[in-house]
């Protein structure tokens, strides 16, 4: 059987009703009618969801892959609109819709007191939209479309608070910081398109073996090899969606933003676009080992220095932030393996399990009355059990704790890199071996400082001094005072942790061999057999369980049992011990709080620079040479040659003899010289 | 049965149209203001039914009409559409019919006359854009200036004396040249016009030399291209805002279009021998002109210089083709070509609709300084809804049409040579960089003047504005084939005569 195209029509558009409506209508349906309609939308593409995963999986239905109208035509060149629905994309469809139908209802908890709650909703439907768009493609064009237009909504959502001024920073630079990814990203669909003659995946994917020995011409003498050269530049685009070294810097700042998009775009489904694009683009990558060892150091890179900086911050969400860059890195360093079935398999447990840490992180700042810093919390357990619980499990998803659905995707990355022999396999490893001990530092530090531990903010009575208005984006308060004692969220702000809570437990366990070690994929993953590592891997695995329990005698576990002893003793046991290490290690310290001072070189060069270079084009260029010198200086010699003309019209009848005297030796003298 | 003259109607509607207009006079301005509107709308619907009887399937120039004109001379009136010119012609009605509604009741001085002078000027561009005899392009050429002088002379602001020179003398002296050229051909094919005609000429490497730069000193000052594009910031910020619309909407649209119907077909040799001027002169264009653009403190000569820039694609997107064709890639160099053709649509609706949400600003605070700005989405959402739009589509986002012919042109060019893509697709970064800077110091923020919190929301008739160039942005950037369609047939045609050498 084939998948009903009305059915697909319905998962992506469903969400696009809901946005127009809240969106250009929120004013009529009010708050209610607008969350109902968006929230309605999202269930409907989530339920359809998860019908065709269930179609696909048991074999009921076939891959789908049909155009629905042609976009362009010119000569042998066409671009389309159409779905391509395999595994990969469902599983993708699921996730995305799944995790922001629970946003959606999140988000009724999270900004009931915001004036732009319809308008809030209406962004993230319209998210959801390009999100879908972008992994139910079957060409490079709508690819590109879903693409930036998820950027754009991430725009609009990072600077959803545009009276703030480091909101519409933060925008601005994720916006060109991602375009800068998009500008290779493009040219490597140029490239596609210039080397396969299609921009449909179907086609480029079936003749991607013709790249082989192909070579595009740089210079008369300079050769580069096509499959390359087309997936460094696809794996640029990647790496400004997926915030990759040296493109990561627009994902901190962009935790301005509402913390439900911090979840939702920011952590499970925007920022893995990019893993998701070369996973589907494996047939390209898998021909070029230069290619793989790129996207592998890069990976690594940020997989182990990014979640350093984790360590050092004080924003509870930012934690998050540098941990979902780290993760982010893992996944990366899988796909440079070749091991994109587990990349894609750390893609998905990630988004629940970051989703869940990203809304428990929010209900905390609900809590505590949109106060972000971890200085001013400490023992919030007491009041908020479920947070609490279900930040836990989420937190041991993510240290990779045996049996939790973390512990199956990223130890399966860390042995499948470990058999790697790719240029750069070595570094790596250590690197994810390393930051295994990070992330469980940064994580348990978070958690100690949140939950546990003494009280470190005041709650003055106010009762008097009638209703303080604590708006999002106003200072309204000194740090650590609170007006009201911290309570537990709403069941809208529970609910969705509960439901994230239960897949990152279980789904690991569950899901672990068919989608790594069985054929789950099918033909939307293709790996070489000499590149096959989680084939290797296979070989050894003997069910969760076993994998699990032998997981608790691996380094990675060691590492995370290490770094929960320390801060279990630093945080809990003996607080002036970390105010020693950060003395002790100042320089270190500082460097990580200045994040390897990454963005203010970016900022002296090329915003400031940026700026300089234009000022100086203009006024050097366009205003001295072309007009000064050019226009204006024509104009005026023009004028001066006038003046010097004009005054040879004299009037004096001798100026006039003397010229016709002057004019006739020189006529009769050019007849003399001429006659020689 | 319209057929024979539908052509001529589509010129001569409105400017004999400007009559009635003219004699309301400023003492019956709404008389004059729905008449022009009237004759705006009917030149529109005749253009729509120019496109339901135009075969899109066919090259051959259509709706033919040839009359003697100066029989002396041999100069005919010939007017005759191909896709290229038809999608053209749409663009100006479409437009002339926006900037009447747009200039209402923002126009109080002397309103017949501004009516009357815009539609005298829609009715000579959809000329050019008909004309077969080169001497009747060149007459419409010329005399479209005269309206936009005076618009720009009688309803611009405190510079426009030197505006409206510095405009006149740039491009009268850039079609100067051309008018030489064309008497030179003229003489060549023993006393014709007809483009067909010089199209059919055999030339000399040296005569299609000189003549290359005739025609393109003339058409590069329209487009325009650096370095000779100073008069356009000038003009620009000088001009009203219907002005402006219809400068960077249409007028530009002219120079490109020159490009297409005098130098390549005429002098193929010349411009395939200096392609590489003209490419290396576009990629300035996006790139040095993208750098300019981002520290402008006049909206107007943001928006100004990001039309050259993205003109840029225009002229790189025509000669692009040559090297295309010359290594035999046929089908990149009509993905070329047809790219500088979606571009230029999508320019005409994307700066028209940049442009008119300036003047809205413009008419409530009296600036275009973008520092006296800020915060102004706090005060006019809905406002805020169509600039953000707008910015993106300038910006080349997917799904407006600003993204499609700059892809497309970045796709042929990278078959061409990666360096050339390499370049032009830095407009991704830059032209974000430049537009997305204005939109945060003018939409975003607290409102820190406070003449901006005093502002009201956009009114029932800007909003129909913006919203047809909405619209116009939204659908050409989600499907752009019927457009491309339309166009296909003269494209692919155009290509054939590329790969013509003429030299004997």
């Amino acid at each position: 059987m084939e998948l009903s195209t009305s059915i697909l029509l319905t998962i992506a558009l469903a969400p696009l009703v809901g946005c127009v409506l809240a969106g250009f209508l929120g004013r009529f349906l009010g708050r209610a009618g607008s969350h109902s309609a968006t929230i309605l939308g999202v269930a409907i593409s989530c339920g359809l969801s998860f019908y065709v995963l269930y179609q696909l999986t048991t074999g009921a239905a076939v891959n789908y892959n049909h155009n629905l109208y042609t976009w362009f035509e010119i000569g042998k060149f066409s671009a389309s609109v159409g779905f391509l629905i395999d595994r990969l994309t469902a599983m993708m469809m699921v996730v995305v819709t799944f995790v922001s139908l629970l946003v959606h209802i999140y988000t009724i908890g999270y900004m009931k007191d915001d004036p732009g709650y319809q308008r809030f909703f209406s962004y993230i439907s319209l998210f959801t939209f390009s999100m879908l768009m972008l992994v139910m493609s079957n060409n490079f064009m709508q690819l590109f479309f879903g693409w930036e237009a998820v950027g754009l909504v991430s725009y609009l959502l990072i600077g959803f608070w545009y009276k703030k001024p480091t909101a519409i920073y933060a925008n601005l630079k994720a916006f060109l910081v991602n375009r800068v990814g998009d500008f290779g990203f493009l040219l490597g669909i140029a490239a596609v398109l210039f080397f396969l003659h299609t921009l449909d995946y179907a086609t480029a994917f079936n003749d991607a073996h013709t790249l082989l020995g192909q070579k595009l011409q740089i210079t008369s003498t300079v050769q580069w090899d096509a499959a390359t050269v087309i997936g460094i530049l696809l794996f640029i685009g990647a790496m400004g969606k997926s915030a990759q070294v040296p493109l990561h810097v627009w994902l901190p700042d962009s935790m301005e933003g509402p913390t439900p998009i911090s979840a939702l775009i920011h952590a499970a489904t925007m920022v893995t676009a990019g893993i998701f694009m070369v996973a589907r683009m494996s047939p390209i990558f898998e021909l070029s080992e230069g290619a793989l060892s790129f996207v592998m150091i890069i990976g690594a890179t940020g997989a182990l220095f990014t979640g350093l900086i984790g360590i050092v911050q004080n924003d509870i969400k930012r934690v998050v932030a540098y941990s979902t860059l780290s993760q982010l890195g893992y996944m990366t360093v899988a796909l440079g393996a070749s091991a994109y079935a587990g990349a894609v398999f750390h893609l998905m447990t990630h988004a629940f399990f970051k989703a869940l840490l990203f809304l428990g992180a929010g209900s905390v700042i609900i809590a505590m009355h949109h106060e972000q810093d971890m200085r001013y919390m400490g023992g919030l357990r007491k009041y908020m059990p479920i947070t609490w619980i279900t930040m836990w499990i989420g937190s041991l998803a993510l240290c990779g704790v045996p049996f939790f659905a973390g512990f199956y995707s990223k130890d399966a990355i860390i042995e499948a890199v470990g058999e790697s022999h790719r240029w750069g396999a070595g570094y790596a490893y250590f690197c994810v071996l390393a930051g295994a001990f990070v992330t469980a530092t940064y994580t348990f530090r978070q958690m100690y400082l949140t939950f546990h531990g003494k009280e470190r903010f005041k709650v003055v009575d106010q009762h008097g001094h009638g209703h303080h208005d604590d708006h999002h984006d106003e200072d309204h308060h000194e740090p650590g005072v609170l007006h009201h004692a911290p309570k537990e969220s709403p069941w809208v702000v529970t609910l969705p942790l509960i439901l994230l809570a239960i897949p990152s437990l279980l789904i690991g366990y569950f899901a672990i061999q068919p989608m790594l070690y069985g054929s789950w994929f099918g033909n939307a993953i293709q790996v070489h057999e000499i590149h096959n590592v989680l084939g290797k891997l296979g070989e050894e695995f003997h069910g969760s369980l076993a994998m699990a329990l032998h997981g608790f005698g691996q380094p990675p576990f060691w590492l995370v049992a290490a770094a929960f002893a320390i801060t279990t003793y630093i945080y809990l046991f003996n607080p002036s011990v970390a105010d020693k290490i950060k003395g002790a290690l100042k320089p270190l310290w500082t460097m990580l709080d200045r994040k390897y001072w990454i963005d203010d070189v970016y900022y002296a060069v090329f915003a400031k620079g940026g700026v300089m270079l234009g000022r100086a084009l203009w006024k050097g260029g366009d205003a001295s040479v072309i007009d000064g010198v050019l226009v204006n200086g024509s104009a005026s010699l023009i004028q001066r040659i006038a003046s010097g003309v004009r005054r040879l019209q004299s009037g004096y009848l001798y100026h006039y003899a003397f010229a016709m005297i002057l004019g006739l030796i020189l006529l009769l003298g050019g007849y003399w010289l001429v006659g020689q | 049965m319209f057929n024979h003259f539908l052509l001529s109607l589509l010129i001569w509607l409105p400017i004999a149209g400007a009559i009635p207009v003219l004699l309301a006079g400023s003492a019956r301005p709404n008389l004059a203001r729905w008449t022009s509107l009237l004759i705006a709308v009917l030149t529109f619907v005749v253009s729509l039914l120019l496109l339901t009887q135009f075969n899109a399937d066919s090259p051959i120039k259509q709706f033919v009409e040839d009359y003697q004109w100066i029989s002396a001379l041999n100069v005919h009136y010939g007017l005759a559409v191909d896709g290229i010119s038809v999608a053209l012609i749409l663009l100006t009605s479409f437009v002339g019919i926006l900037v009447i509604i747009g200039a209402w009741e923002v126009i109080q001085d002397k309103p017949h006359q501004y009516m009357a002078a815009m539609l005298v000027l829609e009715g000579l561009m959809i000329g050019v854009f008909c004309a077969t005899d080169a001497l009747l392009f060149y007459a419409f050429f010329e005399a479209m200036l005269i309206p936009m002088f005076i618009l720009i002379g009688v309803w611009g602001g405190p510079r426009r004396v030197y505006a409206t020179l510095k405009f006149f003398i740039y491009t009268f002296l850039g079609s100067i040249f051309m008018l030489i050229g064309l008497i030179y051909l003229y003489n060549k094919a023993g006393g014709s016009f007809d483009l067909n005609t010089l199209a059919g000429l055999r030339l000399s490497m040296k005569e299609q030399t000189w003549l290359f730069f005739a025609f393109l000193f003339a058409f590069a000052v329209k487009v325009p291209m650096v370095p000779v594009h100073t008069w356009l910031p000038d003009a620009h910020v000088e001009a009203p805002t219907g002005g402006s619309v219809v400068l960077a909407a249409v007028m530009l649209k002219i120079g490109g279009y020159g490009f297409l119907r005098f130098s390549l077909p005429i002098v193929p040799d010349a411009s395939e021998a200096y392609a590489w001027l003209v490419i290396g002169l576009s990629l300035l264009a996006v790139v040095y002109i993208g750098y300019i653009a981002l520290v402008q403190e006049d909206m107007k000569k943001l928006v100004a210089y990001s039309s050259v820039a993205h003109m840029g694609f225009v002229t790189l997107g025509i000669f692009i083709a040559f090297m295309l064709v010359r290594s035999g890639n046929a089908d990149a160099a009509k993905l070329g070509l047809q790219g500088a053709m979606v571009q230029m649509i999508s320019h005409g609706f994307v700066s028209g609709a940049m442009f008119s949400c300036i003047g809205v600003l413009y008419d409530r605070l009296h600036s275009r300084q973008i520092k006296d700005y800020g915060g102004v989405i706090n005060v006019m959402p809905w406002f805020g809804f169509f600039y953000m739009l707008f910015a993106m589509a300038n910006s080349g986002l997917p799904g407006t049409s600003g993204f499609v012919g700059e892809f497309m042109v970045i796709l042929a060019s990278f078959s061409a040579n990666p360096w050339i893509a390499l370049f032009a697709a830095f407009t991704l970064i830059i032209g974000a960089a430049y537009t997305l800077w204005m939109v945060k110091r003018v939409l975003w923020g607290e409102v820190t003047n406070p003449h901006v919190a005093e502002m009201k929301d956009i009114n029932g008739r800007e909003a129909f504005v913006l919203l047809a160039f909405a619209a116009a942005v939204l659908v050409l950037g989600v499907w752009p084939q019927p457009l491309i369609h339309l166009m296909d047939a003269s494209v692919t045609q155009l290509v054939q005569q590329l790969g013509n050498h003429k030299i004997y």
